[in-house]
């Protein structure tokens, strides 16, 4: 029967989503968060495997043309659901010690995974609208989950307003499309495009829709308050796993909605944004004293380095963005969860950079593993950000957008500068007072652990990851 | 293809030519003696006591999302009611599946307490910390 091979093809998000339900209805009747937490695991690890099983499945299109699986679809979910799988993990100890742990926050981070999971497979505007919107009403709520703290309220306040007001720019993009084509389905779109101008207000609109959250920087003024106001655990899950999920519907849009460059010219646009992105976002991120705030300016950076892959417009593009997505989700998730680690232990006032000093020789493992991840988002060679950054830049010069490709490098070196000054802080400053830190508990520490061997491995071992990506995004293309 | 909308500009300039001159005629032969009851800004009811920032109980909102939510259930529901029959067994899995999700969080929010409006129940769990 069709509809079970539709239903089939969207697997992970059904799990994910049947996972949710049972994670607040475990809240609500048995209201033990531990055993939601299990659920939680359980369902995106299982959802994980079904995720990674298609990636070596052919590729198509279901639910009449509205959604597509395998290839780049089938990428994404991995990225997404491994984004989901390490902030759950570390979420526990942290949220406990907020006092925060409760069923419904997994049942949040599944619905918001769901909408991820359907924004990563969209082939059809509508789609990704309605799964966008999922994730980000999840989102809104996650963010404000500090709801007594001033600072929680704005973050949720802050995301929630400007968010619908993008929303309302993305939608009335599809409107404009759908006026000028007649169609939502982006094949369609793609056969049906003329250059119009109702055509190019259209997909202006969308682009700001998705400039917006991907944190671009026109569009991007939300972001460090928000990563600020929201437990760092949260933060984390937003800046991977809904950055990675809102590129890969970016990748889905550019190759199938706008194939050819007759139907205007978008690549010059994201040059522009993502020389404004990189430059931005790396320059104010050095005057940050608040590390939270750092990593913000920083994802929004990273943003930048990921809109040259998308500029560039070639398989080799697509495919770094790809695999940059996967390098940037692990070695974020590894950042953030050794800051989340640092503040569970004083509050959040522990995230200002002055508190670091020192802290280094403390847990001697939590100080190696932040330099770790720190260097690999600087992109120093061993690390998988720098692997990231190489094919990403590599494309771009092979599209012959060399002035790009040097803008990237130079923004990517004034980084090093303040990923560099935490480690400063962490070990040539002496600490102003003696603080005892918690020892870590076993999931957290070993998830954390997981993470930085990751992001050593794949910055040693990068080719073969690299070659099945190509292999995976042509096969996308004969889709 | 904007010529096709020419009738309704037509239209709406006609309707404001035609207000504007209501206005004129009955602002010139009309009589006009204005009184204090008759400047007064017309509200039907009673007088307006205090303003629409008050503090409501949560309980209310909690209702009217509540209401809305199975509001729109409805909305969908009717449509798929009389077509039913003809779109087989695959709507009406989807419609089953909508159905059930709304079902479980009904259950969730009663649960939950949140239709419960008896004071004395109330778990004030947050004051408490």
């Amino acid at each position: 029967m069709n509809y079970l091979l539709d239903l089939q093809s969207f697997l992970p998000g059904i799990i994910v989503a049947v996972a949710g339900l049972a994670a607040i209805m475990l809240e609500a009747f048995k209201k033990s968060a531990n055993t939601s937490f299990s659920v939680t695991i359980g369902g995106i690890a299982v959802a994980l495997l079904f995720a990674i099983q298609s990636l070596y499945g052919e590729a198509g299109t279901a639910f009449s043309g509205m959604i597509v699986y395998g290839g780049v679809g089938a990428f994404g979910s991995v990225v997404v659901l491994l984004g989901a799988l390490f902030c759950v993990t570390i979420s526990r100890e942290y949220l406990r010690d907020l006092d925060l742990h409760n069923g419904e926050v997994y049942g949040m981070i599944l619905f918001s995974t769901t909408g991820m999971l359907g924004l990563a497979v969209s082939n059809d505007l509508i789609t990704l609208f309605i799964s966008l919107e999922t994730m980000s009403i999840c989102l809104y709520v996650l963010a404000g989950l500090m709801k007594n703290e001033k600072i929680g309220a704005e973050s949720a306040l802050k995301y929630f307003l400007l968010g619908a007001f993008s929303t309302g720019f993305l939608l009335y993009g599809i409107a404009l499309i759908y006026g000028a084509t007649a169609a939502t389905n982006l094949t369609e779109i793609a056969a049906a495009a003329q250059p119009t101008f109702l055509f190019l207000c259209g997909t202006g609109l969308l682009f700001v829709g998705l400039f917006f959250k991907v944190a671009a920087v026109p569009f991007h003024m939300w972001t460090p308050d928000v990563y600020q106001g929201t437990p760092t655990t949260i933060t984390a899950f937003m800046a991977t796993a809904a950055k990675s999920a809102t590129f890969v519907a970016f990748v889905l849009v550019l190759t199938r909605m706008l194939p050819s460059s007759e139907i205007g010219d978008w690549q010059s646009v994201l040059q522009v944004v993502a020389i404004l992105t990189m430059i931005v976002g790396n320059l104010i991120a050095l005057a940050q004293d608040n590390v939270k705030r750092m990593l913000a300016y920083s994802s929004i950076a990273h943003a930048g380095y990921l809109m040259v892959g998308l500029a560039a417009g070639n398989e080799a593009g697509y495919a770094g963005v790809l695999y940059y997505l996967f390098a940037y989700t692990i070695m974020n998730a590894g950042a953030f969860g050794v800051i989340a680690y640092y503040e569970r232990n004083h509050g959040l006032d522990f995230t200002e950079i002055d508190s670091y000093a020192g802290l280094g020789f403390k847990v001697p493992v939590m100080g190696v593993m932040l330099s770790v991840f720190l260097f690999s988002l600087a992109g120093i060679p061993p690390m998988v950000g720098f692997i990231g950054k190489y094919y990403v830049f590599a494309a771009a010069v092979q599209a012959g957008l060399i002035p790009l490709a040097i803008i990237g490098v130079l923004a990517s070196a004034a980084s090093v500068y303040y990923y560099l000054r935490v480690m400063v802080y962490l070990y040539f400053k002496e600490a102003h007072k003696e603080y005892s830190l918690k020892t870590p508990g076993f999931l957290f520490k070993w998830t954390l652990i997981l993470l930085a061997v990751l992001t050593v491995y794949y910055g040693v071992e990068p080719v073969l990851p690299t070659s099945s990506l190509m292999e995976l995004i042509s096969s996308y293309y004969t889709v | 293809m904007f010529e096709q909308y020419l009738p309704i500009f037509v239209l709406l300039g006609v309707a404001f030519v035609l207000a504007l001159a209501f206005m004129a005629l009955s602002r010139f032969l009309g009589p006009y003696r204005p009184n204090t009851v008759k400047l007064k800004p017309y509200e039907s009811g009673m007088d307006p006591v205090g303003q629409a920032k008050d503090r409501y109980s949560i309980a209310f909102y909690l209702v009217a999302m509540e209401f809305i939510v199975f509001d729109l259930e409805v909305v969908f529901l009717y449509p798929w009611a009389v077509r039913f029959l003809d779109m087989g067994t695959g709507t009406f899995v989807a419609m089953t599946v909508f159905i059930v999700i709304l079902f479980i969080g009904l259950i969730y929010t009663l649960k939950k307490g949140t239709l419960d409006w008896d004071m004395k129940n109330f778990k004030y769990e947050a004051l408490k910390k």
